[in-house]
Order: structure tokens, then sequence, then C-alpha cells
């Protein structure tokens, strides 16, 4: 989805640098994020693009450059400040994450008695709320993470993810590790959370299923830097060695060929 | 972020006088800013009034959970009989309050069942039972590997052993040292008020190398490695399990029991003998010290007694002891660190259960010991 240029973006990461001792993980990152939008950030396995969020997410300190989250520079903020930021996104991560020793109700339930004055009643409900709105059945709402299947499990996390209601999710492979027809699940649930909720989403995946299908912009990390960035038309016309190598495989193929007979 | 809160102004000087009542709903409806429209609401419940307006014009911001609270009054007032209109919600807002709606007539949140005091008793009855018939099959199988290994004393894998030995039994002598080294001193000095009252200075020999080497080291020892070696071999069987390596070792073909239970058992079977000695001596050495300060017996006098004090046969029920509480230390934290069920939790309660376990197994052996040796008169 379009937006018109001159909005606030709701990321800006400019110049980002990041170094673990030796090895050079971001050479030099740019890429903003407008509101409402999907978008997708690929690449390589080990090219960073786990790195770049955790430094967006406030996890890692990046050696040097700039990322604003709602227009705000978000690297050395004090702790107060990161707070308030946090509770404007959630994060879904790739293995869920979940707490173990909790339900899935109390999973989510437990966000917002930490940060709302909402009464119990009133908190159980919303939490019920999400898990529905995540497409998981009320049986599920009583269950611990271990007894649940992959595809749910990663429901659940996104249920979480949406507790406090953010303005931007951040979702760390979505359909990793499901099988078609839950990938297929998910990518719809995206969808409808963006037009349901409004909601601005960063999305990593290796998926080239969900790209075709969900994302507005994909960006390519690789050689420490954002190669390219575009809708997947253009990406798929690009005529960079590893871009072409990326979409051109066999699968990239498949999901292309996939994505025409759609439209 | 314009932070403003949500605000309700209830009207009752509506057009029909005391028959309806105007709520107008203002402000950001959001998550962070309507936990004081909760009771507002539920005050608008109380009235008696029959019909509702819902001015929703001014509402300038709504997420899921306003949606929620908005979804929920209309319900419930509804169901009191009352008539409500909303009116004025913006477009996008309205499609929020229908899929809100809509995804809630599906689900209904299961309460977990209560269980009577009879079936709770039961339930715990049974757990016990099972727990001991797992570590019954535990032993069998345990000791099914050993005898394998023993009568292929190649097959063992000694790298395991050799590292385990390290780090249960090297890395645990600073620590093992300094306290009996303590304990010594202390006993010498719980004695030595005594003795010296009866000027029997010389038994001080008899009182700290006795304890010592019959109970306090042995017991000291086991005790110590409890708590630092058998926590860490429930914890990283533990983890293991959690993270589906167990399983994987069954799938490439190694037998869990064979490459990690085995070498720990092994390894601390030979240290923690080897550990009690240091102990021994370490604890003899603080009590000689003590002695010599306290009680004038000096390290020539008490070496000279020491012999016609302690009989070989107590040095050796002392050290004696020690492979059977390495193995009871190994034989707990490797099975409780298997009874790990899936979660993080679960990981830390059963690293505290195999500690307090085998603690409490290591000190009743000891009392067993003193039972039969004082039977056999040894």
């Amino acid at each position: 989805m379009p937006e018109i240029p001159t909005t606030t973006p709701v990321i800006e990461i400019q110049h980002l640098k990041t170094r673990f001792g030796e090895n050079i993980v971001h050479d030099d990152v740019s890429l903003q994020v407008q509101p409402g939008e999907i978008f997708a950030l690929v690449g390589g396995s080990g090219c960073g693009k786990s790195t770049l969020l955790r430094a967006i997410i406030l996890l890692l300190q990046p050696s040097s450059g700039s990322i604003r989250v709602f227009g705000r520079e978000v690297l050395g903020l004090r702790d107060a400040e990161a707070l308030s930021m946090r509770r404007r996104w959630g994060v879904m991560f790739e293995r869920g994450a979940l707490f173990s020793a909790l339900t899935v109700q109390e999973n989510v339930s437990m966000v917002l008695h930490e940060h709302t004055q909402l009464s119990s009643e009133l908190i159980d409900e919303v939490a019920a709320l999400k898990i529905a709105l995540t497409g998981l059945p009320a049986v599920a709402a009583s269950q611990y993470p271990s007894e649940l299947s992959g595809g749910m499990r990663k429901r659940a996390a996104l249920a979480r993810a949406l507790a406090l209601d953010p303005e931007l999710l951040f979702l760390d492979e979505p359909t990793a590790g499901l099988d078609p027809l839950s990938a297929t699940g998910i990518d719809e649930l995206i969808l409808n959370l963006r037009d349901a909720l409004g909601l601005t989403m960063m999305i990593i995946t290796h998926d080239l299923d969900l790209l075709w299908r969900v994302a507005d912009r994909v960006a390519v990390l690789g050689e420490g830097r954002i190669i390219e960035v575009g809708t997947m038309q253009e990406l798929s016309t690009s005529a960079h060695p590893l871009i072409r190598e990326y979409f051109h495989g066999a699968r990239g193929r498949a999901a292309w060929e996939q994505a025409w007979k759609k439209k | 972020m314009n932070v403003q809160t949500a605000q309700l102004l209830i009207e009752t000087s509506a057009p029909s006088a005391a028959k309806c009542v105007t709520v107008r709903c203002i402000g950001p409806w959001v998550v962070q800013s309507i936990a004081a429209m909760e009771a507002q609401l539920d005050a608008v419940r109380q009235l008696s009034q029959t019909e509702f307006l819902l001015a929703a014009a001014e509402v300038s911001a709504l997420d899921t959970t306003g949606a929620w609270l908005l979804h929920r009054t209309i319900t419930a007032l509804e169901r009191s009989g009352s008539k409500v209109t909303l009116e004025g919600l913006r477009p996008e807002f309205s499609t929020l309050l229908t899929l809100v709606a809509g995804a809630n007539l599906a689900q209904k949140l299961i309460a977990p069942p209560t269980l009577s005091l009879l079936n709770k008793i039961g339930r715990r009855a049974w757990v016990a039972l099972q727990n001991l018939l797992a570590m019954l099959a535990f032993v069998g199988e345990c000791a099914m590997v050993l005898a394998r290994a023993l009568a292929h004393p190649r097959s063992i894998r000694w790298r395991p052993v050799l590292h385990n030995l390290q780090a249960a039994g090297f890395d645990a002598l600073p620590i093992v040292g300094l306290l009996s080294f303590l304990m010594g001193v202390v006993i010498a000095y719980q004695g030595a008020d005594q003795l010296q009252r009866f000027g029997a200075n010389i038994f001080i020999v008899d009182l700290v190398s006795l304890s010592m080497l019959r109970e306090l080291s042995p017991l000291m020892t086991a005790i110590i490695v409890a708590g630092r070696s058998g926590s860490a071999y429930a914890a990283q069987i533990g983890t293991m399990k959690v993270t589906e390596e167990i399983d994987a070792l069954r799938t490439i073909g190694i037998g869990p029991i064979e490459l990690l239970v085995l070498p720990k058992m092994l390894a601390l079977i030979i240290a923690l003998p080897l550990l009690t000695l240091y102990a021994d001596i370490t604890g003899v050495l603080g009590g000689m010290i003590m002695a010599s300060s306290k009680l004038g017996v000096s390290f020539d006098v008490f070496l000279d007694r020491i012999g016609n004090a302690v009989s070989l046969s107590s040095f050796l029920t002392g050290i004696g002891k020690a492979p059977v509480f390495a193995a009871i230390i190994s034989f707990v934290g490797c099975f409780q660190g298997f009874q790990v069920g899936g979660s993080a939790d679960s990981v830390g309660r059963q690293t505290t259960v195999s500690v307090v376990q085998s603690i409490f197994l290591v000190i009743l052996a000891d009392a067993l010991f003193s039972v039969v040796f004082n039977w056999l008169t040894l």
C-alpha cells in the first residue's frame, strides 16, 4: 500500500553500522518504513536480518548510525523512555518465545496486567479476544505452549504481541517451520490484521510465497547494506546477481509463477 | 503522541425526559487510557433508564481493547432489556467493532475445572507412585548399561569421564578444602574448652581426627558435591531434554544413559573418595592449628598421637561411604534431569528436587551406615 511520502516514516534507519569484534555485520544500512505498510526484510542466512531487528527493538546496541522509530531516535534512550517506546510495538519472535510456565491466556494477560490498570475481569476478556482474533480455538487459551502445534504457537505468540494494541508489529520468520496450509493461514492472518487494525508491520522472512502475497515493499539485505528496495515486481526484474540468485532459484520461480496465476 | 484520556459524559436531559440517556464517548478509546472508563461504564449499566443513546462522534481513536469495552457495554445493556443506539462512530471504527463482536461470538473462555480434596489426594498419590516406578525403571536401565559397560570396558567413553572428573572433582578442591578446614577449626575450638576443664588436652587429637575422618568429611563433601555437581547434572540433562537433544541422541543411535549418565557416575565414584581424603587432611590440619594455639598441643605431639587415636577401620569406613554417596548424588541428579517436562520452569523445579533429594538420601544412607557399622562393631 504505497503511502504519500510526506508522512513521517514509522521506522527510519540511517547509516547503521554493527560489528562484533572483527566481524562487520552491517556496514551502512539505511531504510524507511512508511505507516500502514507491510515491509519485508529478506537476505541469505547470516546476513544480519535478525541483528537488524534486535537493534531496532532495543535488544542490541549497534556501533554507529541512527534508528528513528515513530520519529524518535531510539539509540541511547533512557530506560523510562525505552519502556514507553516498547509499549508501542509488539514483537513476535522466531520460535514464539512464549513463557513456558504460563498458559496461552496467561501469556497474553500478563502483558496487560503489567502495563494497564484494567480490572482482571476485563483483562481476561481482552486476552480471550486477542486469542480469538489470531484464529486460535478457545481450548488453546488454557493450554501450555508445549502442548501446542507449531502453527498454533506462532498464533499464540502473535496474540501476545498484539496484547497492548501496538501500532507497529515486528514478525521474525512468521511462517518458518510451518506446513503450507498453516503458512497460508498466517499469510491471511497478517493481511487481515493490517486491514482491521491498521498496523504497520516489519517482517523478516525467507518465505517467498509470503513475500508475494503479503509484502508491500521488500528490502534485500546483503554485503552489509540494503542492496535494493522495491515491490516484488520490481525486485524480480532486478539485475543484481545476489537478488537474481535469491528470487530466480527453483523455489523463487515456483512462487513467482504462483503469484502470476493469482493475478 | 497527544496523550489525552478517554472520557464519558452522561446527559440525562434527553428529549423524552427520564426515559432516555445520552452517553457521549470522547477522546482516545485505547488500551492505555481507558482504565477509568471501566467503572464509569459499569455505572451506566446501573442506570434505571431503558433507552440509551451512545454518541460516539467524538471518539478520536479506537483499538481492540476500546472496541471490546464498547461492545461489552452494549451487549450487557441489551441483555438487561434496554434499547441501545450507537451513532456517529467513524466508519473505520465501526469495522473494528464489528470484527470484535464477530470474534466474540464463537469464543467463550473455558475455566479449568476445580478438583475436590479426595480427587487431589488421589492424583497426588498416583503421581508419587508413577515417580517411584519411573525411578525404579531408571535404576534398572542404569544398572544394565553399567553391566554392559563393565563387560566391555573399551566401550566406556573415557573423555567425558575425564571431563567430569575435572569438573566435579578437581574444580571442587578449593571449596571442599576451605570448608573442611574451617570445620576442623570449629570442632577443635568447641572441644578445647571442655577438655581443658578436665586437663585432658591431648584428647583433642581423638576428637578432631575421629569425627572428621569417620563422619564429617564424607558427609560434608557429599553435601557440597550434591549442591555443586548434582544440580548441574539435573540442569544440563533437563535443558537437553527441553531442546530435544536427548531425542536427537536416541535417533542417532547413542544411548543417552551411556553418554550422559554413565560417565558422570563413574567420574563421581572416583572423585568423591579422593575429595573426602582431601577433606580429611585439611580438616585435621584445621584442628591441629587450633590445638597448638589454644591447647598447647604441638604439631609433633598431635601427629604422634593420631596413629593411636584413629584405627585403620575408622579411616576406611569414612572413605568407604564416599562411593555410595557419589552413586546416590549422580543417580538422583541425572534421574531428575530426565524427569524434566517441556518448560524452563520445570528445569528449575527438577534441579531443586535433585539437590533436596540427594542431600536427604545421603544423610539417610549415612545414618544407615552408622547403624550397620555399630552392629558390626567396626
